[in-house]
């Protein structure tokens, strides 16, 4: 055990899968020499060498189309896009491509190729920097999106993440990188890619979020608590598939429930989430479905960033909204 | 009084020798005649015949597909008369191990190296069988340029395997503009990785002529602004063709990086079976001097002053092709349709919740 950092998990998690299978790979922009723009790599092109830790040109197309190529050649390719907002440079390898894969060629062959990719707002970037593009990204067949919450979970994740043999978009949030540490066992384990995990149990009404938002929405159950209202926190985790099995769970359990998330309020993961409960749980409900969400604005430039992030302050009042219905 | 301009750079001398340093390699001209004996003397009388084979069960699997496809009996495919040569000849230098990254003209191509007829029409119909071939490759490509990327990340991962294989690339004049192309190359260049890029320029991008496609002199330079070394090929002599593939593949095996090949062809008929009508785009006069320049006339020419091939002998080839074609549709009409339900289980090797329930859902439809 010992305290580490989000963006250590990672880099621990990926120096385990490294060590473990020789055909992995890590390869992006500046992820050799330089242990990538955040240091989630460094130390490891030291340890593995060139020829599995190394750096490419600049063009997101040709990384993951490298990864694609590779994979079917037998490598378990590990490629990192430096920001989010790059993979727009590189859709038609994900979308129409990679996800594809498997499907075309009738189960034959798999593409196990995990895509490491920092997103999430807060910390003053520069445009296209810090969008939450899981909205785009969840509705691709064959595509599993995931976002660990917490160091333990992205060091369980990304070993999870590497090990599956089909295409895994992994999600990390950059400012959650250096913000939040836990105590972290320095052995392998694994966190399943596919389950929600309540982190905070409660009775009186549930707050569904994930990523940086989970730790929002622990903040208002906190506060909560000296009120004597109890507030359930489910963590989603794995944004395609959503477990909704843990999500109706908990709504059968409080019978009231608050969807947040980070990204604009359009066509999304809590769409999908409110969708689902409407569809399969709204016997369970005695008040409307809450949602808190970014608008519908492009990602806004830093300075409007901590006024159009959806904080504490509006899951509180939402989920207030929600029990005084 | 200002002073007399000088320049540092002469632009206009620049840019009127772009490219001038490519000629196309040509072994056999289109009046037959050979215009490189020593070229010419490294092929057998057998191989001679069995280029001149390939090049009419290429012209006769177009044919047949083309009846096939006016009866309704098949889905999207695109037509490859003029172009047997450039695709027959490249094909012929491949190894088995190779792997090969078609685009969509190219299923003859991805059946000489291993897939079948009847995979190339059920891939046609939109059957996931005609996917399942065993030849190294993947399914013809119909993003143009994504090809390029993914074979470059092959070659690559060829080189890490440390195999005796090459990956080879097909896309055609207009898919040297797409952004994936120049990536691929730069890619293959960066880290030498044995890569064979083959543009199959046949003049027109559906109705798009070569010449709005860019300012290029050549397609084959484009590959010198990623370090690769490139060639043009007369592409309609399928000696030049194969010799050139042939050298490039060596050339690439051997730890030398990427070479790039532009075949110079032409497209005889529509782009697809869905039947455009080329006259919207091009005329009659510029077509007329290419269907003269027809890459099987020279070759027969050749082989039959050289009393190595007869047009009974033709004839006799064309109808044994014609059949085993027709044979391969019939083989093709007693596939199963595929199932949603299979579709779904394709999709992730370990099926998500949501894909398990559709999955019982369609099921339950098909079994009734």
């Amino acid at each position: 055990m010992a305290k580490k950092s989000y963006i250590q998990a990672i880099t621990d998690g990926l120096d385990i899968v490294l060590n473990e299978d020789p055909k992995t790979l890590i390869f992006g922009e500046d992820v050799g020499k330089n242990g990538g723009v955040f240091r989630t790599t460094q130390g490891l092109q030291e340890k593995y060498g060139e020829d599995r830790v190394f750096d490419t040109p600049l063009a997101e197309s040709g990384i993951l189309g490298l990864s694609i190529g590779l994979g079917l050649t037998g490598w378990r390719p590990i490629p990192e896009i430096q920001f989010m907002g790059f993979t727009f440079e590189a859709v038609d390898s994900i979308a129409g491509q990679m996800a594809r894969t498997r499907f075309r060629f009738g189960a034959e062959k798999n593409l196990p190729i995990t895509i490491r990719t920092p997103f999430g707002g807060g910390t003053h970037t520069a445009e296209m920097h810090a969008d939450n593009l899981e909205n785009f990204f969840t509705g691709i067949p064959g595509l599993r999106v995931v976002t660990p919450s917490n160091p333990y979970d992205a060091k369980g994740m990304v070993i999870s993440a590497v090990e599956n043999n089909d295409p895994v978009l992994f999600m990390e949030n950059l400012k959650l990188y250096r913000s939040m540490k836990d105590d972290i066992p320095d052995d392998k384990y694994t966190v399943p890619l596919d389950t929600a995990k309540v982190v905070q149990e409660g009775t009186d009404v549930t707050v569904v979020a994930y990523s940086a938002e989970v730790n929002e929405s622990l903040k208002v159950a906190e506060k909560l608590a000296k009120e004597n209202i109890s507030v359930e926190v489910v963590d989603l985790r794995s944004l395609s598939p959503i477990d909704t099995d843990t999500v109706f769970a908990s709504v059968e359990k409080t019978h009231k429930v608050v969807v947040v998330q980070e990204a604009q309020k359009m066509a999304g993961v809590g769409a999908q989430v409110a969708s689902a409960i409407s569809e399969q749980a709204i016997m369970s409900l005695d008040a409307p479905i809450g949602r808190v969400a970014a608008p519908n604005s492009v990602y806004p430039f830093a300075q409007a960033e901590n006024v159009w992030i959806p904080a504490a302050d509006d899951i509180e009042a939402k989920v207030r909204e929600v029990l005084e219905y | 009084m200002a002073k007399e301009s000088k320049k540092a750079v002469d632009f206009d001398k620049i840019k009127a020798n772009l490219g001038k340093e490519f000629k196309p390699v040509q072994i056999l001209d289109n009046d037959a005649n050979v215009v490189n004996e020593d070229l010419m003397a490294s092929f057998s009388d057998d191989q001679l015949v069995d280029f001149m084979k390939k090049l009419v069960w290429e012209r006769a699997l177009h044919e047949q597909t083309m009846n096939f496809s006016r009866q309704g009996r098949l889905g999207f495919y695109a037509p490859t008369a003029g172009e047997e040569a450039s695709e027959m000849g490249t094909v012929s230098a491949f190894k088995e191990n190779d792997f090969l990254f078609p685009a969509y003209r190219d299923v003859p191509q991805l059946i000489q190296h291993g897939a079948t007829v009847t995979e190339g029409y059920l891939w046609s119909r939109g059957h996931v069988k005609g996917n399942k071939f065993k030849a190294r490759a993947l399914m013809p490509q119909i993003i143009i340029g994504a090809q390029m990327v993914e074979m470059a990340g092959a070659a690559l991962g060829l080189k890490k395997n440390g195999e005796d294989a090459v990956a080879f690339a097909y896309t055609g004049d207009g898919g040297t503009s797409q952004g994936d192309t120049y990536e691929g190359m730069n890619f293959a260049g960066a880290f030498q990785a044995p890569a064979v890029f083959i543009i199959q320029n046949n003049g027109f991008a559906i109705s798009v002529p070569r010449r709005k496609q860019t300012a290029a002199t050549t397609l084959a330079q484009k590959a010198v602004a990623a370090g690769i070394p490139s060639v043009q090929v007369d592409g309609m002599d399928i000696l030049a063709c194969y010799q050139v593939a042939k050298e490039a593949r060596e050339f690439a095996a051997a730890g030398n990086g990427p070479v790039m090949i532009e075949t110079l062809t032409y497209r005889f008929g529509a782009h697809s079976s869905a039947g455009d009508d080329p006259s919207r785009y091009r005329t009659k006069e510029e077509e007329q001097p290419w269907f003269d320049n027809d890459p099987l006339i020279r070759m027969r020419k050749y082989l039959t002053n050289k009393k190595l091939w007869s047009q009974d002998q033709e004839d006799a080839y064309i109808e044994e092709c014609k059949n085993s074609f027709k044979d391969a549709i019939k083989e093709a009409d007693g596939v199963e349709p595929e199932k949603v339900s299979d579709m779904l289980k394709n999709t992730f090797e370990v099926p998500t919740p949501d894909i398990k329930a559709q999955i019982a859902e369609f099921e339950a439809k098909e079994s009734k």
